[in-house]
């Protein structure tokens, strides 16, 4: 039966619940129970079986850098842009923080953190290198 | 499209463009889009009283199909303004033929028009936000295809000369096309140290930002038999959507044009091996190479070395892009017209010395957003069908 409008509360809006776990220094993603697999971006469904079937887990914070590039603005310095995989198995664009975005490579170990940036609304997630591993 | 597709129903009899490159800014979307329609119409013999299907879009009207009937004074003609970005225009090619073949219209225009060099940019398509990904300020679209860009260099080991190669190749066809915006050669090295955009594309990697428009006029075989041109069929097409915003392409250097184009090949019962000349959206050199792998012309991952050594430019083994493509012709926006424009002018015999001698069946591969849209359409002489 659909929702009446009374009950409709914009903080249960898929984005809104993802933003709410950033605040709260986390990186929130669905899993469905159905497709037994991720799902980002986070949907009012399942992408997979059309079904009311997404539980939202919490990521470990722990991906691959699975594409990288610099963008070189008219004015500024170059910054990096990447596609990050997560360990978990969901893929989301963000920006490896480094003192050289030439330096981020693809296949390098990342680690996530929630920041604030000047002129955005909402937190968002950036990555980190992780410490060299043995 | 239904497996009872059969080629023939419908004939493609006029193509043109309107003006290109830099045409003013006191100039509208409508005005080009309009200017390519007459043009098209005058080339085939028909007039715009003899049109009643309307298919098109742009960037810069959000009602495209109602400004194209105002402009034009066609307040019955059937619309379609469909957007799937760049490849619109092969869509609008099927359905049109699909229209015409079921009685919904019997003289159909596909057009586009944009005025982006003279409007800019940022005035002629408006970036949406994306909570996911506009935060990291990708510069898009040229970011999306340097991703993929530098994912298949990491699987593959291409390099940024095999792209340059793709811009080279462009550049050599357009010196032979005497309305193409670039008219001075091209070396690799020029390529490579040109202004850095989003790496590893430079400039030079990303697609020219020019006004233009244009269009190709169907009609019914038996009204195209009256006319005094060489009628180009539809023979067979296909399409896939991956994804829209590049985080979501499932992966960066298998697009969707490995299915777009199997369809296409399937139903019009041919390889690769039969395509004649080659029509590959470049809105980036990148594009080239993974749309030669995904279409069959090369194995996947094999696109660097097959592009390298001159063999997609004039004299190469496989005539790519003839026009000079929207890396050294015109890319006003969305590109796809223009393909399906120079596919039939070849099929035709009518491109001077970038002729392809004989060509009887030419590809058209359209792209739309980011690698988003794959668009595939073969299209052959009346031998063909």
């Amino acid at each position: 039966m659909p929702t009446p409008n009374v009950d409709a509360r914009n903080d249960t809006a898929p984005y809104a619940r993802y933003v709410q776990h950033l605040q709260a220094g986390e990186l929130a993603y669905q899993f469905s129970t159905v497709a037994e697999r991720a799902v980002f971006f986070p949907r009012v469904r399942c992408p997979y079986s059309g079904k009311d079937c997404l539980e939202w887990r919490i990521s470990a914070g722990v991906g691959t850098v699975y594409s990288t590039s610099v963008v070189y603005p008219r004015t500024g310095a170059p910054y990096n842009v990447a596609l990050i995989d997560l360990d978990e198995g969901f893929r989301m664009m963000s920006r490896v923080v480094t003192d050289d975005p030439l330096q981020v490579i693809i296949g390098q170990r990342v680690r996530f953190q929630s920041t604030v940036e000047e002129g955005v609304d909402d937190p968002i997630p950036v990555f980190h290198p992780l410490e060299h591993q043995a | 499209m239904s497996n009872d597709f059969r080629s023939g129903r419908a004939a493609i009899v006029g193509a043109a463009e309107s003006d290109l490159g830099a045409v003013g800014d006191a100039y509208s979307a409508m005005d080009l889009m309009a200017q390519g329609v007459y043009r098209a119409l005058d080339d085939c013999g028909l007039g715009i009283g003899d049109v009643d299907g309307l298919f098109c879009a742009t960037t810069q009207n959000r009602l495209a199909g109602l400004a194209l009937a105002e402009y034009l004074n066609l307040p019955e003609a059937y619309i379609d303004s469909t957007s799937t970005g760049g490849s619109s225009f092969m869509g609008h090619l099927v359905r049109a033929e699909a229209a015409i073949a079921a009685g919904l219209c019997q003289v159909a225009v596909v057009a586009y028009g944009s005025t982006q060099r003279s409007l800019g940019r940022k005035n002629t398509s408006r970036p949406e936000w994306n909570p996911y990904e506009s935060p990291f300020k990708p510069f898009l679209p040229p970011t999306a295809y340097a991703l993929a860009a530098a994912r298949h260099m990491h699987q593959f080991g291409t390099t940024r000369e095999q792209l340059a190669e793709v811009a080279v190749a462009a550049r050599e066809w357009a010196l032979m096309n005497p309305v193409a915006w670039e008219k001075n050669p091209l070396t690799v090295d020029e390529v490579l140290a040109s202004r850095m955009l989003s790496y590893p594309l430079t400039i030079r990697d990303c697609c020219l930002v020019s006004d233009g428009g244009g269009a190709i006029v169907l009609t019914t075989p038996e009204r195209a038999r009256a006319l005094s041109v060489a009628p180009v069929y539809l023979l067979g097409s296909g399409h896939c959507t991956t994804h829209q915003t590049i985080s979501n392409m499932p992966d960066l250097t298998n697009t969707g044009a490995r299915v777009s184009g199997s369809l296409a090949y399937a139903q019009a019962g041919l390889t690769s091996s039969d395509i004649d000349v080659v029509g590959l959206y470049d809105a980036f050199t990148i594009n080239t190479i993974l749309f030669l792998e995904d279409l069959g012309f090369c194995a996947k991952g094999e696109g660097g070395d097959f592009v390298s050594g001159g063999r997609i430019a004039p004299g190469g083994t496989l005539p790519v892009n003839t026009n000079g493509g929207g890396l050294s012709y015109c890319h006003p926006g969305m590109y796809g017209i223009f393909l399906l424009i120079e596919a039939v002018r070849q099929l035709r015999g009518q491109c001077g010395e970038r002729q392809v001698n004989g060509a009887e069946v030419a590809l058209a591969h359209g792209n739309g957003g980011v690698l988003s849209s794959q668009y595939t359409v073969i299209l052959g002489g009346a031998a063909t069908v």
